[in-house]
């Protein structure tokens, strides 16, 4: 039977040690701290320019990190990659094209 | 017991990889609707600032409460911390090798109920948020962003106390039986639905709450 070629160990990736998730979870709990340290500094939230693409980058590593580490998509099969990547990316481009069409942008066309 | 494809991928992984890429259509829809939303109610109360009703001269503060939201925010990131911890435990349980044997990480009860108690903490902010904000005056009826605001994070803490009864399973299971190594992609699993449900806190956190 194919299960007994595989073993007992279903979730079969060989993923980050416990040392490597407690290091996460200390850069994602200094992250959120920045993130929510800058929202209270007006200098920084009210410079949209700067404000919003620095949140959007924590944001997004923040999203990446634990997608990669504690999901172990980095250490995973290439196919959950794709499962994820491909519907992730369509979901980006229908925010994105969403916006175009009905968000302030558009009424400024 | 464990089921592979023919591609030597356990299939309830396949299948559940799967559903999480639905489930991020689903969120970005919500999330693209309250960004579509944002700014253009035609009464308040309003997220970032404060709103006196014309008519009647009605004051109403900006809602959003940063402090509660960053603190909830800060259970659930943690929460998966101690979810990951409860998948290595169940894994590693029969390896006499692991260095985590005989250690506080070796016990996938303590990481479970961790993960729970945050969870649920995570769900009680969320009742007093939406509660507070009932109070002052914010209710789906009341504008757009009463409407895609709570339809939003609604959704979102849905998934969170499906994800809380999940674990609540895996625990009970755990003291009846005690979950092994074979018990790994049934954990992997409950763990990969958790891990997304705080992704996709991860997202609306920025999104609604910290971006103005």
């Amino acid at each position: 039977m194919a299960d007994h070629a595989h073993g007992s160990d279903a979730g079969a990736h060989h993923g980050p040690s416990t040392k490597t998730y407690l290091i996460v979870a200390a850069i994602l709990t200094i992250i959120t701290a920045i993130e929510v340290w800058i929202y209270y500094i007006p200098a920084i939230r009210d410079n949209t320019a700067i404000f919003v693409p620095t949140l959007l980058a924590l944001s997004a590593f923040k999203f990446f990190t634990v997608v990669g580490f504690y999901m172990h998509l980095k250490y995973d099969h290439r196919i959950f990659r794709a499962l994820f990547g491909g519907p992730f990316l369509i979901a980006i481009g229908t925010i994105i094209a969403l916006l175009f069409l009905f968000g302030k942008a558009a009424l400024h066309m | 017991m464990s089921h592979y494809t023919t591609t030597g991928l356990e299939h309830r992984k396949i299948g559940f990889w799967t559903f999480i890429g639905s489930e991020c259509m689903l969120f970005g829809s919500l999330i693209a609707t309250y960004l579509i939303y944002k700014g253009k109610s035609a009464v308040g109360p309003l997220p970032h600032e404060a709103w006196t009703d014309p008519a009647t001269g009605e004051k109403f503060n900006a809602i959003l409460n940063i402090p509660v939201t960053s603190f909830s925010a800060f259970l659930l990131l943690m929460s998966s911390v101690s979810m990951v911890l409860a998948y290595e435990a169940v894994k590693h349980r029969t390896d006499m090798n692991w260095r985590g044997r005989g250690t506080i990480w070796a016990s996938s009860k303590l990481w479970l109920w961790v993960t729970i108690i945050f969870g649920t903490g995570f769900l009680i902010c969320q009742s007093y948020e939406f509660t507070s904000f009932v109070h002052e005056g914010l209710t789906m009826k009341r504008n757009l962003f009463g409407s895609s605001f709570f339809t939003l994070t609604g959704f979102h803490g849905a998934h969170v106390t499906v994800g809380v009864l999940w674990l609540t399973s895996l625990l009970v299971m755990d003291y009846k039986r005690g979950l092994q190594p074979k018990d790994a992609a049934t954990v992997d699993i409950a763990a990969l639905y958790w891990h997304f449900v705080d992704i996709v806190w991860i997202a609306i956190f920025t999104l609604v709450y910290l971006i103005q």
